[in-house]
């Protein structure tokens, strides 16, 4: 009974802790956190339920208030989406946990807005994944997206410029993915995506259908940050509190790159557009570009948090180049990156709020000797930059496996070749910064002292990330197998598996 | 074709360090209770590979069954002969360096010795991961750990020296690493199955003769840095900035010996030597390697630093064990699998003097080192030893693996390649006798008198020179290395040596 019901339900929680965050807030700040952390672990277990209800019965689809589509608003939820609504409460949950003490100390006075605000964004993202509705897919974008700019802009003296440039960048997108829906609105007559889908065969070679496509990948574009629209990401990244770059980073852009993957190859058919325009590819080498320019940048910051938000923007990069590429191997390896590069970056943003805690600082130097003082948050730190250079068997490591194999599969070489070697460029700017950590200072520097681990309800999320990539690696197949390779569009592992893979 | 057998052993040589790692770091401020941990997981570790040698002999493999990690590739732990030659080899030099390590950092005082200790046993549970996968796959994750666990034993120091060294040392090592995703990959995708097989499982039939070859040069460039193959050698002379324990067990045993297994591993078990003759590549390997092993051992001559001519040395006795494999007739492989064995026990005995001399006298260079052998004659003596045995001197080991070497260049006809064996044991004597003449027959009066080293450290070495001598004279005695070695050569060449 309550299993039919899912995909509203999971939301439930989330507007509940929304309006009840300021609610009790008003009156006793303290409750704040308590009720956003309920609202959290609610959301958790449905999610998890709602992810084991669809593998066990398949695809769910919710008719919202029993409006019968194309008229009323269709939620749809198979394994791709349960698993990514899985992802984000993780996410979220072990963020909140943390944020506890770290938003006190950070911007203080801001609690309540702070969760509620979060949990309101939580919405608009779990919203994007569950909907089967296109424009309803744009409500809950603007939703995700205006939350967004108010949680960045509340933080450093250079958040609100960072932030209104985010707002003008992605309002722009925004509007980009609206007018697409406009064409295919005209085209179709029809709002759900399953509707537009099974008529999309006949439109592929109409020049409106081809530029509502062009119009969705620009506006997902710049929400995920792939190259070269991410030039909001890091100036946002960098001056927001660490706590909202630690929800907003991992899942944002994901969440984007979960909406592009679904637009592309459920309801446009990736290989009908291939054979009109080279969109593929094109999304291809803006991925590689982004992979090589973003970590190329970051190797040249001095400051622990533009270090990370331009490694985002490689990261997100190889999503894309998933993505483009099309084989199953490779939207394989964008699936599992989606989940793997959330997990690691999180526990890298929740560090690095760590030591600006603990330091008032996240440049680089503040990082010097740092290791001995806060040992436990340093081995989940150091865990994490590991898999983001792709040492074996951390989960990050296999992401990129499953790109490879995926580039091997279609004979890309370039794409072979760049995401074999991109960990060296990765591992430079992570092994300069782990020698930093766990040696003494180098002459004129100055070693970090007199400094302790924060609270613990600060260190225990980063080391269950950390463990959550060690067992994501190891037992990836299990992720793979059961849920990313079901998930993907039957035609297109059909295709593939006459080919022999 | 051997015998499977399910058996857990395997997983726990390989777990049983990592177990110790936390008890490790957790006893850190009590400095016995921390040393027993890695005591206790080296006689562990030993002797769980020990009670594997009968089935080894039986041809038994141990498997221990694990889970699909990737789709078609399973995450594989399967002990060959050639795996256990090389756990074997390591873990019971694992025992020894333990011993000789804790008598090296308190002598030394070196700092951070908590980090020193959990690092070591992370690597050494690498090194035995390499040596029992059973796939290329699971190879390359124990590869990549290794790299990633000898860092800290590089950077030990902190000196300006050590952190050059370490970054040189990630410099040459990463991108081999990736190297070795690409060729696993392609494995992957052209065959599906990447478990070894003596004699290989790629074929001609899988790409053009370019491909094959770029992917055979890729593949050499990911093992051939950790074996030191020329022009990928140069982090090894500057790895020498690390405790002298670290050289001793790593870069004269698991970290170089963990490149030429995977020489054998790809030459034997994944191209294999009729692909290998096909696409017309294994003359040019065996050229690099002739031509690393003679310029090693010439650059080794110029080097005063003890540690340093001993990396030089090492260059050039691992290209004889990758010369060895490039040849891919028998007696070759039987030679290069007695020599990774051999090679081992003579080179941690150079090795663990150098370290001995330096925590006593605080002398790295061999031109201050005139008369020493007088006062410490059962260091010297050990030198000595080991310093035949390299130059290939009958009645130690060195010679044994060396006569099947020359005899496998005569079976390939290339009888060049046994001059260069020839001319590199002379460069060998050149290079160590004057350091034997130095420490025993000069004299210098102005020495303090010094004495030997602790226990701790002239019985290890005293152990391994003894055993170079013992495998000398009967290199069947005990564990049957040569028996180990022919049957690994017959398997992967079709040929009884």
């Amino acid at each position: 009974m309550i299993d039919a019901h899912l995909p509203i339900l999971v939301l439930i929680p989330l507007f509940l802790g929304a309006v009840l965050v300021p609610a009790v807030g008003m009156s006793r700040r303290s409750l704040a956190y308590p009720t956003a952390l309920l609202s959290l672990a609610a959301t958790l277990g449905l999610a998890w339920r709602q992810l084991v209800v669809v593998m066990d019965s398949g695809t769910i689809r919710y008719r919202v208030a029993g409006w019968e589509p194309p008229y009323g608003i269709e939620l749809y939820v198979d394994l791709l989406s349960a698993f990514v609504v899985l992802i984000i409460a993780v996410i979220a949950m072990l963020v909140v946990v943390y944020a506890g003490s770290a938003v006190k100390r950070e911007i203080p006075g801001q609690e309540v807005g702070f969760f509620s605000v979060m949990l309101i964004m939580l919405i608009g993202l779990n919203g994007m994944v569950l909907t089967g509705d296109l424009f309803n897919l744009y409500v809950f974008f603007e939703v995700s997206s205006l939350s967004g700019y108010a949680l960045m802009a509340v933080g450093g003296r250079k958040a609100p410029v960072a932030a209104f440039r985010y707002l003008i960048l992605g309002t722009v997108g925004a509007s980009c993915y609206l007018m697409g829906v406009g064409y295919l609105y005209v085209l179709t007559g029809s709002l759900n995506m399953m509707d537009v889908a099974s008529l999309a065969p006949q439109l592929s070679e109409n020049p409106a259908f081809l530029i509502s496509a062009v119009l969705m990948v620009v506006g997902l574009g710049l929400k995920m940050a792939l190259f070269p629209m991410h030039l909001w990401l890091p100036d946002a990244y960098t001056y927001a509190s660490s706590t909202a770059t630690a929800i907003i980073a991992p899942v944002m852009t994901k969440v984007s790159a979960y909406v592009l993957i679904r637009m592309l190859y459920f309801v446009y058919g990736m290989e009908r557009l291939e054979t009109v325009i080279p969109l593929g590819s094109v999304i291809t080498w803006l991925g590689l570009t982004g992979v090589v320019v973003g970590s190329i940048m970051a190797i040249a910051q001095k400051d622990a948090k533009r270090m990370l938000a331009y490694s985002s923007v490689a990261q997100v990069a190889y999503i894309g180049v998933g993505i483009g590429l099309g084989t199953p191997l490779a939207l394989v390896g964008a699936l599992l990156h989606v989940m793997n590069h959330a997990a690691m970056k999180c526990c890298l943003f929740l560090v690095t709020g760590s030591v600006f805690r603990q330091t008032g600082s996240t440049r680089l130097d503040s990082f010097n000797g740092i290791g001995r003082r806060m040992p436990l948050t340093f081995l989940g730190f150091t865990v994490a930059a590991l898999a983001m250079v792709g040492i074996p068997p951390t989960n990050g490591f296999f992401s990129k496996w499953y790109l490879v194999l995926g580039g091997l599969q279609k004979d890309a070489w370039a794409v072979v070749i760049v995401v074999v070697f991109s960990g060296l460029l990765t591992g430079a700017y992570f092994f300069r910064l782990l020698a930093r950590i766990y040696t003494k200072p180098t002459d004129g520097q100055v070693e970090t002292t007199a400094i302790g681990e924060p609270p613990p309800a600060m260190v225990a999320p980063v080391l269950l990330l950390a463990a959550m990539l060690l067992l994501l690696g190891l037992f990836n197949h299990w992720v793979v197998g059961n849920i990313i390779e079901p998930a993907l569009p039957a035609a297109l592992t059909e295709r593939f598996s006459q080919a022999g893979f | 074709m051997d015998q499977l057998i399910e058996s857990w052993r395997p997983l726990y040589a390989i777990v049983v360090s990592l177990v110790a790692i936390p008890l490790i770091v957790v006893s850190g401020s009590r400095p016995n209770l921390r040393e027993f941990w890695t005591l206790a997981a080296a006689f562990a570790k030993a002797g769980l590979v020990l009670s594997m040698l009968p089935w080894v002999l039986n041809g038994v493999q141990p498997y221990s069954r694990l889970w699909e990690i990737t789709p078609g590739v399973e995450l594989s732990l399967r002990v060959d002969t050639l795996g256990y030659v090389f756990a074997l080899v390591a873990s019971c030099l694992w025992v020894l360096t333990s011993f000789y390590s804790i008598g090296y950092v308190r002598g030394a005082k070196e700092h951070k010795q908590t980090r020193y200790f959990a690092s070591f046993a992370f690597a050494v549970s690498s090194t035995i991961g390499i040596a029992f996968s059973g796939n290329l796959l699971t190879f390359l994750i124990f590869f990549e750990m290794l790299t990633l666990a000898t860092y800290p034993l590089v950077i030990h120091k902190e000196t300006a020296a050590a952190r050059f060294a370490a970054n040189k040392y990630l410099a040459y090592t990463l991108p081999a690493g990736m190297c070795l995703v690409f060729v696993t990959a392609w494995c992957v995708s052209k065959v599906g199955n990447v478990d070894f097989v003596p004699g290989g499982f790629l074929d001609s039939s899988l790409g053009s003769i370019a491909e094959l070859r770029w992917v055979f040069l890729l593949a050499m460039l990911a093992v051939g840095v950790k074996a030191g193959i020329m022009p990928l050698h140069s982090w090894l002379p500057a790895a020498m900035a690390a405790p002298t324990p670290v050289s001793a067990l790593l870069h004269a045993v698991a970290v170089v010996k963990a490149g030429v297994f995977g020489v054998l591993r790809i030459t034997g078990f994944v191209f294999g030597p009729d692909l290998l003759r096909d696409i017309g590549v294994w003359t040019a390997l065996a050229w690099v390697a002739g031509i690393t092993l003679t310029v090693a051992s010439l650059l080794a001559i110029r080097q005063d630093n003890l540690k340093r001519r001993l990396a030089y040395s090492t260059v050039g006795h691992l290209s004889y064990i990758v010369l060895g494999a490039a040849m891919l007739t028998p007696a070759a492989w039987t030679g290069s699998v007695l020599h990774l064995m051999f090679h081992a026990t003579m080179k941690i005995t150079l090795f663990f003097c150098a370290g001995a001399i330096y925590v006593r006298t605080h002398k790295e260079n061999i031109s201050d080192m005139h008369g020493i052998g007088r006062q410490m004659p059962f260091t010297m003596a050990a030198f000595a030893i080991g310093s035949l045995g390299l130059a290939g001197v009958p009645g130690v080991n060195g010679f044994v693996s060396k006569w099947n070497l020359a005899v496998g260049t005569l079976q390939a006809d290339q009888a060049v390649f046994m001059i260069l064996l020839l001319v590199s044991g002379v460069l060998n004597a050149a290079y160590f006798f004057p350091i034997v003449r130095v420490a025993f027959f000069e004299k210098n009066d102005e020495f303090p008198k010094f004495g030997e080293a602790s226990p701790l450290m002239v019985v290890p070495l005293g152990i391994t020179a003894i055993v170079s001598i013992v495998l000398g004279v009967a290199p069947n005695l005990g564990v049957h290395a040569l028996d180990m070695a022919r049957r690994i050569a017959a398997a992967v060449t079709g040929g009884a040596a």
